[in-house]
């Protein structure tokens, strides 16, 4: 089974709609349980860093992110549902950065172009033995962001450019993200879906 | 290694069909949306975008059921603008599968309905419309409502710059004067806007040629939004971005089957 974590507003249908493209069994859920038991947790990005951390508060979302990674249970997270995953984001921070889920080390910074949102399709550099991204290593995926992780954490390391070079994905073991949206990047973004659902 | 350009249809809908016509009115019935999106997105369209020129409430609904249908069968980002007027509005589209939403004359009346979004949902759903004509207004071009059917004395150029100082995602700008036409775009507003924001620039009204275009993109548009020409099939989407990719744009090209 593969959760989607709800865990405030936002258009969680055409995530869960991408996902049941790859399997049979997929929910929407805010439930402790339920998020922990999955076999695949995917955690969407809602709006601004901050907010973002209030609302996966609001379901303990960083406790369930934490624990599946000590029980070895897979998690996806996507746009800001990746960046939360760092140590701390930049995002409107005039008073100093805010606080992440920490599963890495390392901060979330605006991306330094001049025009932003980074919005639209741009290729990626993919990682050496990436899983995510077999057989769709040239393909464009959909960024909306104007924050990113500038350093990689671990080795399994994709890149994008815009502005400057910046992490699009990383996978980790058990934890694994994307910045921009597979379940906004049409064939491309499915092919890497059911990439990763096969994988579970 | 660099960001695509965007081509993306935009198909005005009504009653749960789409319609098109010449500066907004003589409207034509030119198909079904949900049908027409899947087509679009196969033909390669790098977003979508639904406006719904509805004028009453119950229409509206019509309109979250296509939004609904269409967010199940494609998975490319979509926009929906036309009649939202609060954060309300906003969620409700959100949560029927929009991607983005975008706003006019709401903003124009209350500006602070800009940034009760952003904070709520983060500017990058929110959608700038601008519906500009040429006018007597310092800048030359004015802010027009009802699609294009009032002028407003405001200045483009100045509610742009307010706009995104509120906290706008990106800006649609629409000729008025160019809309329906085929003409070609209206380069010379894509460049004044250009030049005052920092947000993505879809340019819409007035496509006709491959070369309208690539104008419009050297103009500093981001993105290129046309209907007609798309709808009445006097171009496909896959032929305008093969002609711009040859000419050496940045295009998404899509290699899986």
């Amino acid at each position: 089974m593969i959760a989607i974590l709800d865990y405030g507003s936002g258009n969680l249908r055409s995530a869960q709609r991408a996902f049941a493209t790859a399997s049979d069994d997929v929910i929407l859920t805010s439930d402790f349980n339920e998020a922990i038991e999955a076999d695949g947790l995917v955690v969407p990005g809602v709006g601004a860093f901050a907010a973002c951390m209030q609302g996966l508060n609001g379901v303990k979302g960083a406790e369930i992110i934490r624990k599946r990674k000590e029980l070895e249970r897979p998690t996806l997270g996507i746009c800001i549902g990746m960046q939360i995953l760092f140590s701390q984001g930049l995002e409107h921070s005039d008073k100093g950065s805010h606080a992440g889920v920490g599963i890495w080390e390392g901060e979330v910074s605006k991306v330094d172009a001049p025009i932003l949102p980074h919005m639209g399709w741009n290729t990626v550099e993919s990682a050496q033995q990436s899983i995510l991204f077999k057989g769709i290593e040239s393909e464009s995926f959909y960024f909306v962001h104007s924050y990113a992780a500038k350093n990689a954490p671990a080795s399994r390391a994709t890149w994008s450019t815009y502005g400057e070079k910046f992490l699009s994905a990383i996978e980790d073991e058990y934890v694994s993200a994307t910045q921009f949206h597979p379940e906004k990047s049409g064939r491309a973004g499915l092919a890497l879906i059911k990439n990763w659902v096969k994988s579970l | 290694m660099t960001l695509s350009v965007r081509i993306i249809p935009c198909l005005d809908v009504t009653d749960g069909r789409v319609v098109k016509g010449i500066n907004f009115t003589n409207l034509v019935d030119a198909g079904d949306p949900v049908e027409m999106a899947s087509l679009y997105d196969a033909e390669g369209a790098d977003e979508l975008t639904f406006l719904d020129i509805s004028a009453s409430s119950s229409n509206r609904e019509t309109t979250l059921d296509v939004v609904r249908r269409t967010a199940e069968q494609v998975f490319i980002p979509l926009t929906v603008g036309g009649g939202i007027r609060s954060v309300d509005d906003v969620d409700r589209l959100l949560r029927a599968g929009a991607d983005k939403v975008s706003i006019n004359t709401a903003a124009i009346v209350r500006p602070e309905l800009i940034a009760e979004i952003a904070d709520r949902f983060g500017s990058q759903v929110l959608v700038l419309s601008v519906d500009a004509r040429r006018a007597r207004t310092e800048s030359g071009f004015e802010v027009t409502t009802h699609g294009g059917r009032e002028g407003t004395d405001i200045d483009a150029l100045a509610w742009i710059e307010k706009a995104c100082a509120l906290g706008v995602g990106e800006i649609l700008l629409n000729s008025m004067d160019a809309d329906g036409t085929r003409a070609g775009y209206d380069i010379g507003m894509i460049t004044a806007v250009r030049a005052i924001s920092k947000v993505p620039l879809i340019a819409s009204g007035g496509a006709g040629t491959f070369e309208d275009f690539a104008h419009a993109l050297d103009a500093g548009a981001d993105a290129l939004l046309a209907a007609s020409v798309f709808h009445f099939g006097i171009h496909r989407i896959g032929d305008v971005k093969r002609y711009l990719d040859a000419q050496g744009y940045s295009i998404r090209m899509s290699t899986s089957k």
